[in-house]
This record gives structure tokens, C-alpha cells and sequence, in this order.
């Protein structure tokens, strides 16, 4: 018997605390992968959001630390210019990146730190249960918008990766999905792609943001929320290249 | 050289790797001589957007086992709370300068002492301390700065430097070098990548039950270490006194002229001058309180400090205040008359 699908080695053979359906694992999974295929497992160290990802040290096999909400790119950054040889990546949902820490991935764009950025947009807060974020759909209900977001009251869903692209610092980015195997390959090439232009010291920073599902908090059974991404999100946050 | 350049040369003396700031007065000077002097010798500065950021950046860098610093005056150090917290929860060493001002808010740009409780209390979230140093001239500011960096090595913690905006512009002479050095633990918890060893993890996230009061009492444990062991204060003629001044940093300096000029008339008064703010000379300031003399605590801000005097003289004997807040820089002749008037109190016991 050949074997076609087994366990990459940096992440660990463990039950994860995520919901079912959850898009986190998929990309935990995605970013094991990429650091094994690449052998920068003996010189790559992450960064945990405060977000449901937070325990993502727990599931992915390199060193890592975890960090306040919203800081990792400042934290990035403090590792990089000390440890250039490094390979830092941060991890981040929507909240932390898009809200709490816009400032922080603004300037670390803007100064072009050679750091590779996961961001994780699930259009939700799924930690503190479901709160508006700032990629929240219009007319999504959430538990601080309950009769939906809408636009001219709570803003409208803020797209941080257009935003970035416009600085000079950054020199990659692509917008991806996980919400079948098509996009979950495609999502992949972009975070090898990502890594890689660290790994050869390319000048600037690196970032894959990857539409995510978060089913619990968005009141839909998992199968109805990759749906949901591919039929509604993906309007608002087009997917593809953005830069680089 | 004014003590904000000094205290930058001594970072680089103690083998700082990376200093991370943004600017503020009154220690723009430090920035500036950091950006100079980190690239001379190969290391790294970085301005950074916030002083959140900056001291988030100075979390990243102790994370992987590197030395590094920030420095700010009191409404940046505010900002920096909560980096400070999470340094001390992960245990992660790092020297924090603050070259406080007059506040609250943004108050104005004069010297000042009014951040003592910030500093001494933790600051931020939780229970925890940092280290913190009140020298009173820039020789001392120097020394302070070269044993921060060792202490927080030894401790894995935040160490604090206050000064304030006298002693950053202050210029005097100092001898620049590196005195003591410490047998310090090895870094084998830094982040370096997982080669050929198990994956590191810095963490101050501790969910499993009793899991986070373990970690607690483990500081705990630390932190009384460092109050048998790491106390530092002066005493000056306290033999004989009736009357006993504490003060720290630059009011100390004022003091010390009040001091001279007290004994010149004939009056019995010495001084007790904390360097350490935590760990407080309590067990010094207690011993000395068993004789009836008066204290006078001298501050620059509207009574922080005092507090932990009275604290450590425990209600064995009275304890008087003199401070000026908001920037105001008490004089020789106020605290003249302040000794003065406690003279004729000091005569008759109650
Ligand atoms: C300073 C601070 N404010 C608020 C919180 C509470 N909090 C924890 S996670 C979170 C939002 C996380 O959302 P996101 O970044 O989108 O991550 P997700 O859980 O959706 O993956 C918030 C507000 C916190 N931990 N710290
Ligand atoms: S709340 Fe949402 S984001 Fe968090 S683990 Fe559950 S599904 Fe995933
Ligand atoms: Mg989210």
C-alpha cells in the first residue's frame, strides 16, 4: 500500500481545541507543511495571536511564542532585526491584525520588515464569542451587531490587504481561501511562496490572508459556511494576487 | 556627557543588542545617540511607530535571548504598561528607561517623581514587580544601567531606571565602563529555532487549573529573593540624628545641601537615600526607626514614596512630608526650613 496523505512533522500528532468545521486547523496544517517542505523548521519562529489561534504553539511544532493582542508584527520585528538568519513568522486573525493591531502591520509594512504575515479572516471575533470585526459582512449578525452590521453606523468590511499593498514595505500579497481542496492548494502556494521570498532575503514583507470559516459564529453548519465564503465573502474580499 | 547620553553609552557598555523607542521629552537624547551609536557597533535601532510597539519589539528580541532596552518618559511608560506586564509574566528580561515628567496626562515637560507608585506597584495587569532604580547622579545613573541588564538576565524580568528630566540633561563626569559582572543563567529558554533540542514556547497564557497560581507563587518566590538580596541604599550620619530625610533620584541631590547646611547650625540630621525602589530598604529605614528621630520624607511628586516609609518605620516613630508636584523642584532653603521646624518637634518625644 503507497501511503498518499500522512502527518507533516512540525505539526504534532494532537486533538485540537477548534469547533468543527473550523478554518484554523486547515491552515495550521498548510503552514506545517510549507516549513517542512522548505527545512526551515530548525530556524523558523512563530508568533500565537490572543485569538481562538492562540494555542497555536501547541499544534505547531517550531519555537513560539505568544504574544499581546494585536502586537505580533512589532514583536516580529524585535526578532528580525536581532535574528536576520530567522525565519519569523506571525499568525493572525481579523481582529488582532485588522483592529486592535492596525497600527502595528501598518508600520511593520511600512517599514518593509522581511517577515512572513498569516492572516486569518473570519469576518468574526471567534475567541470572546462572536463579536463584529473589522472584516465583518455588511448585514452580518454577530453578537454586537444583532441586527446586522450595517455601514453607516459600524463601517463598512475594512480591507486590510488592499490597504497594505499600497505601501512600498510590502512585496507580497495574495488574498486566499480554505474553503475546498481547490483554494485549500492554491492557499498553499501562496504561503510556500510567502516563506520562500523570507528564506531568500527578499526586502520587504510577506503576507497570505486566507478566508476562513468560523461555522459557530456564523450561525451555519460547516458545509453551509464554505459555501458562504465562496458565494458572499469572496465578493467583498476578491481573491488573488494583490501584489507581487 | 548629560546623563541621557551616558545612560545610552552604558546600554551599549552592558552589551545591549537592540534598543527600540519612540520619541518623547525629556529623553530625546537617548534616540538619538542610539541611532547613532547601535549601527557603529553592529547592533540594532529602530524607531518605532508607538512606545506599544517599541516595547513589544524589546519583547521580541529578549524572546530570543538578546539584550534589549527601551526608554521613555511617563506618558510613553504608560503606553508600555502592558508590554511590561507580558514581559514579566513570560519572564522575559529587559531594561525599561523612564525619564519621568510632570503629570498627570500630559502634563508638562519639568522634572518630576510622581511615576514612583507606577513603577514600584507593577504597573500593569497582575501581580507582579520589576526591579527599580532611582539613581541620583549620572555616575550612578551608569551603574544602575550596566546592573539592570544583569538583573534582569538573573531574575528574567523587567528592570526599571527612573530618572527624571534634571538628571537626563545633567552633564557630569562619569567613568564609562562595566565593574561587576555576574554568573548568569544560560538562555536555554530562548526562541533560536528548535534545532536539535525540543520546541521552546514563551508563553504568559496558563489555562490548566491551579496552573497560573503555580506560576504566581514561582514569581513570588523570585521577587522575595530579590528583596533579601538585591537592596541598595546610602545612609548618611544617621548614628546620631534626630531627624532622618529619605529621598531618591535628583531630590536626594537637594537634600544632601540641606543636609550639610543643617549640620552646619548644629542640628542632628542624616539621610537615608533608597537606590533600589524595589526591592525598598525597608529592614534599613526600620532599624534605624527603633532610636525616636523624625522622619522626613522628600519627594517630587505629592506623596508616593512616603507611603513605604511609613510603611517600614512601621508607627514606631513620626513620619513628616515635604513634596512639590506637578514639576515643581523643591529648594534647599524649603527643606532647610522643613528640618528646621521638626527640630523643635524632635526635642520633646510624644
Ligand atoms: C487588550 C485585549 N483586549 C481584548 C482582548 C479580548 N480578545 C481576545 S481574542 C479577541 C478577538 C480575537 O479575534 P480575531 O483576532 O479575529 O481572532 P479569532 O478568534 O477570530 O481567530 C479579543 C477582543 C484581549 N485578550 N486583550
Ligand atoms: S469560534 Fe470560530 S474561529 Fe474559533 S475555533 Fe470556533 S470555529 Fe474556529
Ligand atoms: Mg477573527
Amino acid at each position: 500500500m503507497k501511503t498518499v496523505f500522512k502527518r507533516t512533522p512540525t505539526l504534532k500528532d494532537c486533538v485540537t481545541h477548534y469547533c468543527p468545521g473550523c478554518g484554523h486547523g486547515i491552515a495550521h496544517r498548510l503552514v506545517a507543511e510549507v516549513i517542512d517542505e522548505l527545512g526551515i523548521h530548525d530556524r523558523t519562529i512563530g508568533i500565537a495571536p490572543v485569538g481562538c489561534a492562540v494555542l497555536a504553539y501547541d499544534y505547531l511544532d517550531v519555537d513560539m511564542v505568544e504574544v499581546a493582542h494585536g502586537r505580533p508584527p512589532a514583536v516580529a520585528t524585535g526578532m528580525k532585526r536581532t535574528n536576520p538568519d530567522k525565519i519569523i513568522f506571525s499568525y493572525q486573525g481579523d481582529g488582532d491584525l485588522a483592529s486592535i493591531g492596525a497600527a502595528e502591520i501598518l508600520h511593520a509594512g511600512h517599514r518593509g520588515e522581511q517577515i512572513t504575515v498569516i492572516f486569518i479572516n473570519n469576518a468574526v471575533y471567534g475567541m470572546t464569542g462572536g463579536q463584529m470585526a473589522p472584516t465583518t459582512m455588511i448585514d452580518q449578525v454577530t453578537a454586537t451587531t444583532p441586527r446586522g452590521r450595517v455601514g453607516a453606523e459600524q463601517g463598512y468590511p475594512l480591507q486590510v490587504s488592499e490597504l497594505l499593498a499600497t505601501l512600498p514595505g510590502t512585496i507580497y500579497i495574495e488574498r486566499c481561501s480554505v474553503h475546498d481542496p481547490a483554494h485549500i492548494r492554491k492557499s498553499k502556494k501562496a504561503l510556500r511562496h510567502a516563506f520562500e521570498l523570507q528564506v531568500d532575503g527578499a526586502q520587504g514583507m510577506s503576507l497570505v490572508e486566507m478566508l476562513s470559516p468560523c461555522p459557530v459564529y456564523w450561525r451555519m453548519p460547516p458545509a453551509k459556511a464554505m459555501e458562504w465564503i465562496e458565494n458572499e465573502m469572496t465578493k467583498v474580499f476578491p481573491l488573488g494576487r494583490l501584489k507581487g | 556627557m548629560c546623563g541621557n547620553e551616558a545612560l545610552a553609552e552604558a546600554a551599549i557598555i552592558a552589551g545591549c543588542d537592540a534598543y527600540f523607542g519612540y520619541p518623547i521629552t525629556p529623553q530625546n537624547e537617548v534616540p538619538a545617540y542610539m541611532a547613532r551609536r547601535m549601527p557603529q557597533e553592529g547592533r540594532v535601532f529602530v524607531q518605532s511607530e508607538s512606545e506599544l510597539a517599541a516595547i513589544s519589539m524589546v519583547f521580541g528580541a529578549s524572546a530570543t535571548g538578546k539584550r534589549a532596552m527601551t526608554s521613555s518618559s511617563s506618558p510613553g511608560i504608560s503606553l508600555m504598561q502592558e508590554g511590561i506586564s507580558y514581559l514579566a509574566g513570560a519572564e522575559l528580561p529587559a531594561v525599561v528607561v523612564n525619564v519621568m515628567r510632570g503629570g498627570p496626562g500630559l502634563g508638562n515637560i519639568a522634572p518630576s517623581q510622581a511615576d514612583y507608585f507606577q513603577a514600584t506597584r507593577g504597573g500593569g495587569h497582575g501581580d507582579y514587580r520589576t526591579i527599580v532604580f532611582g539613581p541620583s547622579s549620572v555616575q550612578e545613573l551608569v551603574d544602575c544601567m550596566i546592573l539592570a541588564f544583569d538583573l534582569a538576565d538573573q531574575y528574567l524580568m523587567p528592570v526599571m531606571v527612573l530618572a527624571d528630566g534634571i538628571l537626563g540633561q545633567m552633564m557630569e563626569p562619569v567613568v564609562l565602563e562595566k565593574k561587576t559582572s555576574r554568573e548568569l543563567p544560560a538562555k536555554d529558554w530562548a526562541l533560536t529555532g528548535a534545532k536539535d533540542r525540543d520546541q521552546n514556547i514563551v508563553r504568559s497564557l496558563w489555562l490548566k487549573e491551579g496552573a497560573l497560581e503555580a506560576h504566581n507563587n514561582k514569581l513570588q518566590a523570585r521577587y522575595e529573593q530579590i528583596q533579601r538580596d538585591e537592596v541598595l541604599c546610602e545612609q548618611y550620619e544617621v548614628d546620631d540624628a534626630e531627624i532622618v530625610v529619605v529621598a531618591y533620584g535628583i531630590a536626594a541631590r537637594i537634600v544632601r545641601g540641606a543636609v550639610t547646611r543643617a549640620r552646619a547650625e548644629g542640628i542632628k540630621v542624616g539621610w537615608i537615600r533608597p537606590i533600589t525602589l524595589w526591592p525598598f530598604p525597608t529592614e534599613e529605614i526600620n532599624k534605624a526607626a527603633d532610636e525616636f528621630r523624625i522622619f522626613l520624607n522628600v519627594e517630587m511628586s505629592s506623596g508616593q514614596m512616603v507611603e513605604d516609609v511609613k510603611l517600614a518605620v512601621a508607627g514606631k516613630t513620626p513620619v513628616a512630608f515635604h513634596g512639590r508636584p506637578g514639576g515643581g523642584v523643591p529648594t534647599v532653603d524649603e527643606i532647610l526650613d522643613k528640618i528646621r521646624q521638626l527640630t523643635l518637634r524632635a526635642k520633646i518625644p510624644v
